[in-house]
């Protein structure tokens, strides 16, 4: 029998629980009952494996979709995916998607008064390269209202989805900004227990891949989970 | 462990920009092996409401019951033409539809060589309303495996019927899942 190396469970309070109450939407969603605890086999330490021949190497440019520029103040997002044991996430996919520099989505269930963009679609992919590096050129989302409370607004973000290299490490997440005033009362960031987890979804300014006269720059690590042993190396082995 | 995990989000009400394009509804190309199964089902949520903005994404092994993975180290065949993965947005019912293969069974919880599981599709929920997303998994119906399958017998015997497809009369499966309720669907921590 050969044993398998499964992800290591979520680290305390880093993660939102299903249910809460001042994110509205939770109260109808989510379950009432007790998570069956499972063991990790096969089904859940694998997941689809992608690699740069499933994106087009433009696709992390959302401001080069269109005739014309986007409205905006022009930015880039980088960083590296990491799993806990600080090991590169090479080869994953990455989905990025977000609002145009006026808070408005380009969806169909998007009311909120402020204008499209005819050269914004607001969506984005890669795949981290060998060492868990990734990089997205775009515009800086707008804030925008929300219904959940009396005068909500959500800062602005931007949504990430990540596959890593197992079904258990996949993860959706929302990255916000340095400084942003509204942090503090979105219930999305307060949803997260930990102090330091919710600080972990804030971008930084990122002065070395500033571009001079073009773009400011921000960077983005995020944090898969990991395993608890490394596995014995056996590709060297094999002829 | 050194680095501190990052926090799941929610999706939000747009994830239709951030999914569609890689929209999967049809998980085995032709000339895929393995008997051709159609899944189709509804999402509600706990006043029974649709629910008209989830994605549910599946994971599964080949006919033969080999993962496209590199951690898949049993010795079976693997299909180079199937990576199976799929992923649906419900529509404006709260509907979804997937075609697919029925997968092979895989090891069990015990690694290579340890009693296989029954056949079974992994799957994550996604939706406006879930801070982070749900793990569960399909089974089939009609399955002598299920009887003694090392997750399903984790569940509670009254709930496991909510993780086990129905034929449906035209062939069919069909697979709902009620975020609440009396029928609630039994999810997963892993």
């Amino acid at each position: 029998m050969s044993h398998l190396n499964p992800y290591r469970k979520s680290y305390f309070d880093t993660q939102p629980d299903y249910r809460y109450p001042p994110y509205r939407s939770t109260l109808k969603r989510a379950p009432t009952q007790p998570l069956v605890q499972i063991p990790q086999t096969l089904s859940e330490i694998t997941g689809p494996v992608f690699s740069a021949r499933d994106v087009k190497d433009t696709d992390n440019d959302l401001t080069a979709q269109h005739a014309g520029a986007p409205i905006g103040e022009r930015m880039f997002v980088s960083g590296r995916v990491l799993d806990e044991n600080g090991r590169p996430v090479p080869n994953t996919l990455i989905e990025m998607w977000q609002a145009n520099a006026a808070g408005r989505y380009k969806h169909i269930v998007d009311d909120h008064d402020a204008p499209m963009d005819p050269n914004f679609t607001g969506f984005g992919r890669t795949v981290t390269d060998a060492n868990g590096h990734y990089r997205f050129k775009t515009i800086k989302p707008g804030a925008y209202p929300w219904r959940n409370h009396y005068n909500a607004w959500r800062p602005a973000h931007l949504h990430f989805s990540l596959f890593g290299q197992g079904f258990a490490q996949r993860l959706v997440t929302q990255m916000y900004f340095p400084g942003d005033p509204l942090l503090e009362f979105d219930p999305m960031v307060m949803s997260v227990p930990d102090e330091r987890a919710r600080q972990r979804l804030v971008s930084s300014f990122d002065w070395e891949n500033t571009v001079p006269e073009y773009a400011i720059a921000y960077h983005f690590d995020m944090i898969l989970r990991g395993r608890d042993a490394t596995p014995m190396e056996t590709k060297g082995n094999k002829k | 462990m050194s680095l501190l995990l990052t926090a799941a989000q929610t999706v939000g009400p747009y994830v239709a920009i951030g999914f569609e394009k890689q929209s999967l509804p049809d998980v085995a190309p032709a000339g895929v092996a393995g008997e051709r199964v159609v899944i189709t089902g509804k999402i509600f949520d706990g006043d029974g409401q649709p629910v008209t903005d989830g994605v549910i994404e599946t994971w599964q092994a080949n006919s033969y019951g080999k993962y496209a993975h590199p951690d898949d180290t049993q010795e079976k065949l693997l299909e180079e033409n199937f990576r199976g993965f799929g992923r649906v947005l419900t529509d404006a019912q709260g509907g979804f539809r997937l075609t697919t293969i029925k997968p092979g069974k895989v090891a069990g919880p015990d690694g290579l060589g340890s009693k296989e599981q029954a056949p079974h599709i992994t799957v994550a929920i996604f939706m406006r309303g879930l801070l982070k997303h749900l793990m569960t998994r399909i089974y089939f119906p009609g399955e002598a495996a299920n009887a003694d399958d090392a997750v399903l017998n984790r569940v509670p015997a009254a709930r496991r019927a909510t993780l086990i497809a129905r034929k449906a009369a035209d062939g069919t499966l069909q697979w709902d899942v009620y975020l609440q309720g009396p029928n609630e669907t039994v999810f997963f921590d892993y």
